[in-house]
């Protein structure tokens, strides 16, 4: 357990300011008091349901937020606070990004000079080939267009570019779906092995069950706050984790069940005192509205009253 | 009904077709799984059986009509994976509803649809509610087979077993014919009757 961090994040609050009515603003807080921490030889999944925020925690830890938006807290890379003039020499190189979307390809280039970054070097090019063969990418693809891709290619080639550089960690902004089972397990492979390495990757995902195969811990993610954290093992049984929600989630895989939990993530301007999860919770009791402290059970932790 | 393609052969570019002489024929009390590698070419076949795109050669019948002919409603729907893509973003999504043939109160309440997203614009909503829409809208009175493209694939658990627990209890009371497309195993063995195993071996390439 003293492995050296090499990412922490320290009670991250982000806002959006937003125009209500004429000229009157409000904040919402999208992020809320998030803790996530990656050490050496870490892969740590970020596990949780649309319209949650992950998106938005990955583009914070890279200063790419939209102008709208504020962030509060720290973010530590490699024990240096991680400031904006820092995080632009190091994105892109130190750290890169794995995009959700198959948009983030210029299309107006072909694959192969986007994944160069336009040079042309022998040995560039050799990575780039070797890169390719793989992922099992046809070494023609590098005269494609990304249009000429199918989606499961297209998110190869974004796999290939950020492995290009020699990243100390990666931020995976959901990078499988629409890969099949055998490729998403390989990118999955390729994220385990850079990290057995010695460096960090940090896989935000609503895939949990891919998640399980690789990460070493999982952080559940729910209305924009980490509900729990907890070593991978602790996902065999219903009984070792430790929310209510991550129950839910569990129940709801088509292997455990495949448990319809009922309602809606509550949205960001309608979220309750206390427990996001509380208007869905079967255990609700008032002592759910007040302030709900991060506590550790068994090696994870957990923001819930009634946890054990 | 029956649901028939027979012969298909389909290429974007000349001489070089991803499917030849493909066939399948599925009947509406029937739950049809299709796994096949990323760029095989499944949404494309998704695409034609729907009747979005017309193949090279070959034929697709519903008992035994080609699906061309139909005019009208088309009895056959496809849900796409990116529900984004799929839904004018100009429109609000009570008129992205009436788009749908009659689509009852049921079906929206069964999907779990809250009547404050009606007056939303596409991207006013997660891309989990905007999937409940664009699966109601294929649910009209006339739907006799729905194809499902990856339908769950962008969405978390829950949603995901909230969207298919009410979709395989609607697809039994009409007698739905429904065609799943999922990359996973464990959901695939939830949802699928029969299933297709389609690779590359079956594809050929004229241009060589």
């Amino acid at each position: 357990m003293d492995k050296k961090y090499i990412l922490k994040i320290k009670n991250l609050s982000v806002s959006f300011t937003k125009y209500e009515q004429g000229l009157r603003q409000t904040e919402l807080d999208v992020i809320r008091n998030l803790n996530v921490s990656v050490r050496e030889g870490e892969l740590v999944a970020v596990v949780g349901s649309s319209g949650s925020g992950k998106s938005l925690l990955a583009h914070a830890m890279l200063g790419i937020l939209p102008h709208n938006c504020s962030a509060k807290g720290n973010i530590l890379f490699e024990d240096e606070l991680l400031c904006p003039e820092r995080i632009k020499k190091l994105r892109g190189k130190k750290i890169v990004l794995v995009p959700q979307s198959v948009t983030y390809l210029d299309p107006l280039e072909k694959v192969g000079k986007q994944v160069r970054r336009e040079r042309s070097d022998a040995s560039v090019r050799i990575k780039q080939e070797e890169l390719f063969d793989y992922y099992k990418l046809p070494q023609n693809t590098a005269d494609l267009y990304p249009f000429e891709l199918s989606g499961g290619m297209a998110r190869r080639v974004l796999l290939t570019t950020a492995m290009m550089e020699s990243p100390r960690l990666i931020i995976a902004d959901e990078p499988t779906p629409g890969l099949h089972l055998d490729a998403a397990k390989k990118a999955m492979r390729h994220f385990r092995e850079f990290a057995d390495q010695g460096n960090g990757v940090l896989l935000i995902t609503h895939d949990i069950e891919l998640a399980l195969e690789v990460a070493d811990r999982i952080a559940v993610f729910y209305a924009g706050t980490t509900v729990e954290e907890a070593p991978v093992a602790d996902f065999q049984s219903v009984n070792t984790l430790r929310h209510p929600y991550t129950k839910a989630l569990w129940r709801a895989l088509p292997q455990n069940g495949f448990h319809p939990f009922p309602g809606n993530q509550t949205y960001v301007k309608d979220m309750p005192s206390g427990c996001a999860f509380g208007p869905r919770c079967p255990q609700l009791t008032p002592e759910c509205k007040g302030d709900i402290k991060e506590k550790t059970i068994r090696f994870g932790t957990v923001r819930c009253i009634h946890a054990v | 009904m029956i649901l028939e393609a027979k012969g298909i052969s389909f290429g974007y570019k000349k001489g070089l077709n991803i499917f030849e002489n493909f066939d399948i024929k599925m009947h509406s009390h029937e739950r049809v799984g299709i796994a096949a590698p990323s760029g095989f070419g499944k949404t494309t076949l998704c695409q034609i059986l729907s009747g979005y795109i017309k193949p090279a050669s070959g034929q697709v019948l519903l008992d035994g009509e080609d699906i061309y002919s139909i005019k009208g409603y088309c009895p056959v729907q496809m849900i796409y994976q990116h529900p984004k893509k799929s839904v004018n973003p100009r429109l609000r999504m009570q008129d992205v509803i009436a788009e749908g043939d009659g689509i009852e109160d049921r079906i929206i309440e069964g999907l779990g649809i809250e009547r404050d997203w009606f007056n939303r614009f596409p991207s006013e909503l997660s891309g989990g509610e905007l999937q409940r829409f664009c699966i109601a809208r294929a649910l009209g009175k006339r739907t006799k087979f729905l194809i499902a493209d990856e339908i769950s694939t962008m969405l978390d658990l829950i949603t995901q077993s909230q969207i298919w627990n009410f979709l395989l209890q609607e697809v039994a009371e009409r007698k739905i014919g429904l065609i799943v497309i999922t990359h996973s195993t464990p959901l695939m063995e939830r949802l699928a009757t029969r299933q297709v195993i389609l690779n590359s071996q079956s594809v050929k390439d004229n241009a060589e």
